[in-house]
């Protein structure tokens, strides 16, 4: 039973930070109709600018950087390019982030080399005991974070002026224009939004029981994608939940991988796919999507 | 007469290759409501999303001319600005975020105009004050609203912007006659608050009514202009606007769309066009 709680309060932090991508990933899809497959390098890239300022500038400031670094790089990802393509098919759009995410992570793992980086947080290896079990610092800071940020996001799309016209440009970008909303804005605030949260991400991916950022930390946001897809590309409440189905499954079956062993090896890292499929062919649109893959 | 506040001249306007608009010149007066008359495919819309500076989501473009507003020049002007300068349009078929609520809704209406947030209070209270029903679904998804609330809420959410100039594209589509008669009984209102309106229509006789100039488009050049009184005793626009032969339409247009609340026999003032 503590084992089991144990898992579940892992997998619900994992989760928090999951839904943290797959928010951004919404966001860009809802208000531009971008399926942006370069979000695992907007994270890496994040954590690396924390990383490298981590040295000077202390902790917290670094941070700080990483998330306007990721946020400034995906603002300029759509003004240099994505925008030239507006209005094109979706799916050339989405071969567009295919080719930045190539360029980006191959830039990115260039300088990251063989190294680990760690960030050197505050949290270190500690271990807060909660009633009966045991939970490292930084799984509860990452789901507090986490929390706090999406609490905002949410708060913010549902009562700021921004919020109202992400929302409008979402539903309808013609009739949003009409409204003299600027949708070149709306557009650039997505990406600038998505990556700041993928950057925080990369903290939480990063710190213990990992033992830091290397060029592979990207590819855990990949985790993030079935997290969207699961939930609905585009429905922010879908993305909190994917994110949390994505985060307790890996917790859960890793824990109790002897137990599932008929399944094969690895197979916390293969159930978050298993579980998109079962969704898809249950809901195509996912949990709480409107939209089908296959229309995008 | 007043002062022309757009100024339309030569204008023309395609979708790729397909011509919409051919050296299209009108003017609309400030502080009247100006009526575009013209079947199906004639390029009212297209006139109305070349001013708005909406025709790009459509695929199309201005190919030449000019459209100035209160002496500055709206074409080339991307939406947002032809908003902030004052012209705001409400699309054919509402076009309400159906997932969004009215207030909501009304909130998208404020973006583009910067009045602060007293005249966004302002602004609401003069919406609410024309639509009533608005206040007591602001609340409600737009979406659940009946199709005349929705066009009601369509319009609502233009005014939020404050505009000088109220573009309408068909505002009686798909409307039974008396909520027809009540959304024109609204534009008239609307008009005395000091907001001239472009209205474009089908419905010849609801808008021959409220205009006091009228253009009739037909494949995408102005075929005839006037008075609204002039236009209504043509010929060819009773022929074919106003009900092929039927004095009784042409009738019921120049004797106002009001008296049609006191025909209790259900006789069809309002009458669609027919081709
Ligand atoms: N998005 C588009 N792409 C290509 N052609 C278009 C498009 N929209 C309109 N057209 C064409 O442009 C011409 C004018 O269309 P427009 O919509 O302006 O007519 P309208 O007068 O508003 O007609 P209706 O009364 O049916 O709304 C038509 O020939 C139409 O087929
Ligand atoms: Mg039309």
């Amino acid at each position: 039973m503590t084992t089991f709680l144990e898992l579940l309060i892992t997998g619900i932090s994992l989760g928090s930070v999951y839904a943290l991508i797959a928010l951004g990933f919404v966001i860009i899809f809802k208000s531009t109709e971008v399926v942006n497959f370069a979000h695992a390098s907007l994270l890496l890239a994040g954590g690396y600018f924390a990383v490298v300022s981590r040295d000077t500038l202390g902790f917290w400031p670094a941070l700080l950087v990483g998330i306007a670094g990721a946020a400034l790089l995906g603002m300029l990802l759509e003004f240099l390019i994505i925008r030239r393509y507006r209005g094109r098919d979706h799916s050339v759009l989405a071969i567009v982030t295919i080719g930045i995410d190539i360029v980006l992570i191959t830039e990115l793992a260039r300088r990251i080399g063989p190294e680990i980086f760690s960030y050197r947080d505050p949290w270190g290896n500690t271990l807060v005991q909660l009633g009966p079990v045991s939970i490292p610092q930084t799984r509860v800071a990452a789901f507090v974070v986490a929390g706090a940020l999406i609490t905002v996001f949410l708060l913010a799309f549902r009562y700021t002026s921004w919020g109202v016209a992400m929302r409008a440009a979402a539903e309808d970008r013609g009739t949003a224009a009409l409204m003299g909303v600027r949708l070149g804005w709306i557009s650039a605030s997505a990406w600038a939004v998505a990556g700041a949260l993928a950057a925080v991400a990369a903290l939480f991916l990063s710190v213990f029981p990992t033992t830091g950022l290397d060029r592979e930390t990207g590819l855990i946001a990949l985790k993030a994608f079935p997290a969207a897809i699961i939930g609905g590309l585009d429905s922010t409440t879908g993305a909190l939940a994917g994110g949390l189905i994505v985060g307790v499954t890996q917790s859960l079956a890793t824990g109790y991988q002897s137990e599932l062993s008929f399944l094969g090896n690895g197979i916390g890292d293969l159930a978050p796919y298993l579980v998109m499929v079962v969704v898809l062919l249950i809901r195509p649109a996912g949990l709480f999507g409107t939209r089908e893959l296959s229309r995008v | 007469m007043e002062a022309a506040i757009l100024r339309v001249r030569g204008l023309a306007a395609g979708y790729g290759p397909v011509h919409a608009l051919s050296s299209v010149s009108l003017e609309v007066p400030d502080g009247a409501v100006t009526a575009v008359l013209g079947g199906n495919g004639a390029g009212k819309s297209t006139l109305l999303r070349a001013i708005s500076g909406t025709l790009r989501f459509q695929g199309g473009a201005i190919t030449g001319g000019t459209i100035e507003f209160a002496g500055e020049r709206l074409d080339g002007r991307n939406a947002a600005r032809v908003v902030a300068a004052g012209v705001v349009q409400v699309p054919e078929g509402r076009q309400v975020f159906a997932r969004m609520s009215v207030a909501d809704n009304l909130r998208a209406g404020a973006l583009g105009a910067r009045h602060g947030r007293r005249g966004e209070q302002e602004a609401r209270e003069r919406v609410f004050g024309l639509f009533p029903v608005l206040a007591e679904r602001v609340h409600q998804r737009a979406g659940l609203l009946s199709g005349g609330e929705q066009q009601m809420l369509a319009m609502g959410r233009a005014l939020m912007a404050r505009p000088r100039l109220l573009l309408l594209d068909e505002p009686s589509l798909g409307l039974a006659p008396m909520m027809a008669a009540r959304i024109a009984d609204t534009i008239r209102e609307i008009n005395d608050q000091g907001t001239a309106v472009l209205l474009v229509e089908q419905n010849a006789a609801l808008a021959l009514n409220l205009a006091t100039r009228a253009v009739v488009l037909e494949t995408g050049t102005v075929a005839l202009s006037g008075t609204a009184a002039e236009l209504a005793a043509s010929d060819e626009v009773r022929r074919r606007y106003l009900g092929v032969g039927d004095e009784d339409a042409a009738a019921d247009a120049e004797a106002g769309i009001r008296a049609e609340h006191d025909h209790s026999d259900g006789h069809p003032t309002l009458r669609r066009w027919v081709a």
